[in-house]
């Protein structure tokens, strides 16, 4: 064993230096990393259109599945927003269609986006959206009001033992997220 | 070897060297020695843990009886936040680095630290840093209160005093890297001829080991909470739903930091007492090897059981089996190393000087707080202990007299090589039975509260809680005032007493009993010969 040799201290230092970095990026690598898994494991609801052409309804008329409608608005938000319908009995299979109505409390416009959430969270991936107003930014004139549509369809292949589906959508206004930043 | 005098200017080899210390205070802020940085940061280590201790009094002092008495709720749970800060970040990790700092160069025979200067600036940047995070308690809007943990959305309730906590914490993760990367280096390439990596002290073992989990996790934690920033202050999104976020994600990351973090707490501990159990046994350490695999094997356990802090976030069951089997796989490797302490002392010669005696209530309360720990891993009992005060309880068990009393163990085995006097052998022992009879009255109540469903972080509580809060109140009255002996003996000794011999103890195993009591200002200019 050699002892203090200053160019055997730099390198290791620099290796340590460069391990760092690397953890202090994995850290933000984290991040996109925590999305992807979510949706591959569907713990997370996916954002994600199905192509209405692709869809075939083969309803089970046998069964019946109860789906509930939540809005939710974060505090002190200038919103109206609630589901025109709260509950539905559904065959899965079947395409249904329902629309959740909001309105704009201020005197200019504003654009709102929808993030949905499923639960239980073993439905995620059975829950196949068709048109969703979440898929898009939601403009809103002045004082504007308008009933926005949701498309479903519920895979037959949902597990025997769910019975019941919620379906909540918390919508925010862009202006709040630019003020909630600060 | 060469045993150099402080004070003679002969056997130096090495002409641009400084022979001793500088005088005055230049000393302490330009200093690049070992021996110096150890010492200042085991005192600042001292300043925090009575200033942690101050606000836990605080704590325990609103929870004597229901109702509110002293303080107000929110600064109440300003107490509880910064009581953890404190502690984790100012106290224990510091002690452990400062003996650090001491003992791995004099243990493994080297001169000094490999890079001498980024010691002096890896300790000077906590005063700094301490005192920001403590100046944000006068701030209007007062300091962090959201606990130590950060969650957001509620830490970014905090008012002015955010960004301050999150710098506070960037300066305390810069400090202990730098402090890790000068430990990695110095051990691997300062070690004296001879001295192979299995030849090593098991209390190096751990530091290294312990180094290469700070250099892993405590950019992640940097990380976490410049994104908490990013969040507050420049409109990013990475906790907020409405712009795509989840909350839920800062514990993933902050809990990838903070089951490593106790580890980086613990194993330190673990090499301390490896040290003293053989020493007061008079018998080699029992499995030294099996201990070096054991410490590995929970460095790399504690990567992958994170999610077990919050299993009550709604994640499914197979995570929950996940890092609930992977978390009592710990066990396995913590167990190895109980049984090996007690084999060592197995048909030893034992006697039971102070340090001894903290190692063997480390031992067995340790273990308490791990068995504790077993319990919260059950997932599906997680439900009903989660956020109680047995989580308080448990990890009080294993911070307290586990790492704080290995620290202090560590202290009072040390102590009489580092000041060349004995301490008083009578006031260590009056010291130890007070803490340890105090610290059981402290914390094991807590269990009973939180089994009986009282939540943490909360100033008032049902009455139902009343009796067990006031013994556990009365326990932490005790093991405050208990902690102000310690500061007694270790200045007393200091100061003078009974002088050292070179041994210190009857049989003691290891290259810094070669040196002298104190070792001379620079140990090993000419590395000792390893047989």
């Amino acid at each position: 064993m050699t002892q203090n040799t200053p160019q055997d201290n730099k390198a290791l230092t620099l290796k340590l230096v460069v391990m760092t970095l690397a953890m202090f990026g994995f850290g933000f690598a984290l991040v996109p990393l925590y999305s992807v898994f979510c949706e591959i494991t569907g713990i997370r609801s996916a954002i994600v259109e199905t192509d209405a052409s692709q869809v075939i309804e083969t309803p089970d008329i046998d069964r019946e599945v109860t789906i509930e409608f939540v809005a939710n608005r974060i505090a002190g938000a200038a919103w109206e927003f609630e589901p025109s319908v709260t509950k539905m009995k559904v065959h899965p299979g079947k395409l249904y269609s329902t629309t959740f109505f909001a309105r704009n409390l201020l005197d200019r416009p504003i654009t709102g986006l929808a993030t949905p959430d499923i639960k239980p969270a073993a439905a995620n991936k059975y829950f196949q959206k068709t048109e969703c107003f979440c898929f898009t930014e939601q403009k809103f004139g002045a004082s504007e009001s308008r009933d926005m549509p949701v498309r479903f369809i519920i895979d037959p292949e949902l597990p025997e033992h769910v019975d019941t589906v919620t379906l909540s959508y918390t919508f925010y206004s862009q202006t709040e997220l630019a003020s909630a930043a600060r | 070897m060469s045993q150099v005098d402080t004070h003679s200017h002969t056997d130096h080899h090495d002409d641009h060297h400084d022979h001793g210390p500088a005088k005055g205070l230049k000393r302490w802020l330009f200093t690049t020695n070992h021996k110096d940085i150890g010492t200042m940061y085991l005192i600042f280590s001292l300043v925090m843990f009575m200033t942690g201790g101050a606000m836990a009094m605080v704590i325990r002092a609103e929870l004597f009886q229901p109702g509110l008495q002293l303080v107000e709720p929110g600064f109440f749970n300003q107490m509880t936040t910064m009581h953890a800060l404190i502690m984790v970040f100012g106290a224990v990790m510091p002690a452990t680095v400062g003996l650090a700092n001491w003992m791995i160069p004099i243990m493994i025979g080297a001169p000094d630290m490999a890079l001498p200067r980024m010691n002096n600036w890896s300790f000077w940047i906590l005063p700094f840093a301490f005192t920001m995070l403590l100046s944000t308690l006068i701030m209007p809007g007062g300091g962090p209160a959201g606990g130590w943990t950060m969650y957001p959305p509620l830490i970014q309730q905090t008012g002015v005093a955010l960004p301050f906590l999150i710098f506070a914490i960037h300066m305390m993760g810069v400090s202990s890297i730098m402090g890790a990367i000068n430990i990695v280096v110095t051990i691997m390439n300062m070690r004296a001829p001879g001295m192979t990596l299995l030849k090593m002290p098991l209390f190096v073992w751990t530091w290294l080991i312990t180094a290469y989990l700070l250099v892993a996790v405590m950019p992640v934690l940097a990380g976490g909470v410049t994104m908490l920033l990013t969040d507050q202050y420049f409109g990013t999104t990475f906790f907020n739903a409405a712009g795509g976020g989840d909350p839920v994600m800062f514990q993933h990351i902050f809990w990838f930091f903070g089951h490593p973090e106790v580890y980086i707490m613990i194993l330190p501990a673990f090499g301390i007492i490896s040290e003293i159990i053989p020493t007061f046994s008079r018998k080699p350490l029992f499995g030294y090897e099996s201990m070096v695999y054991a410490t590995a094997s929970i460095a790399f356990l504690s990567f992958i059981v994170w999610a077990h802090h919050m299993f009550t976030v709604g994640m499914p069951i197979a995570g929950q089996l996940f890092f609930m089997f992977s978390t009592m796989m710990i066990a396995v490797p913590t167990g190895v190393k109980v049984f090996n302490w007690i084999s060592t002392m197995w048909r030893g010669a034992m006697t039971f000087e102070t340090p001894m005696l903290f190692s063997l209530a480390f031992v067995f309360l340790f273990t308490i707080g791990g068995f504790s720990g077993l319990m919260l891993a059950i997932a599906p009992a997680d439900f009903q202990y989660h956020d109680t005060y047995f989580v308080v309880a448990h990890f009080h068990y294993v911070l307290v007299p586990g790492a704080v009393f290995a620290i202090m163990a560590g202290v009072y085995y040390w102590l009489p090589k580092w000041t060349g006097n004995m301490y008083d052998e009578t006031l260590g022992k009056v010291h130890f039975w007070m803490s340890t009879i105090f610290v059981n009255v402290l914390f094991f109540p807590q269990h009973f509260l939180g089994l009986a469903g009282m939540p943490r972080r909360i100033p008032d509580y049902a009455t139902q809680f009343a009796d067990f809060n006031m013994i556990s109140s009365i326990g932490g009255f005790g093991f405050g005032l208990s902690q102000l002996l310690f500061i007694y003996v270790v200045i007393k000794c200091a100061k003078g007493g009974v002088k050292a011999t070179d041994k210190v103890w009857d049989e003691p195993r290891g290259l810094e009993w070669t040196l002298s009591s104190p070792p001379p200002y620079h140990s090993f200019s000419v590395a000792p010969e390893i047989k």
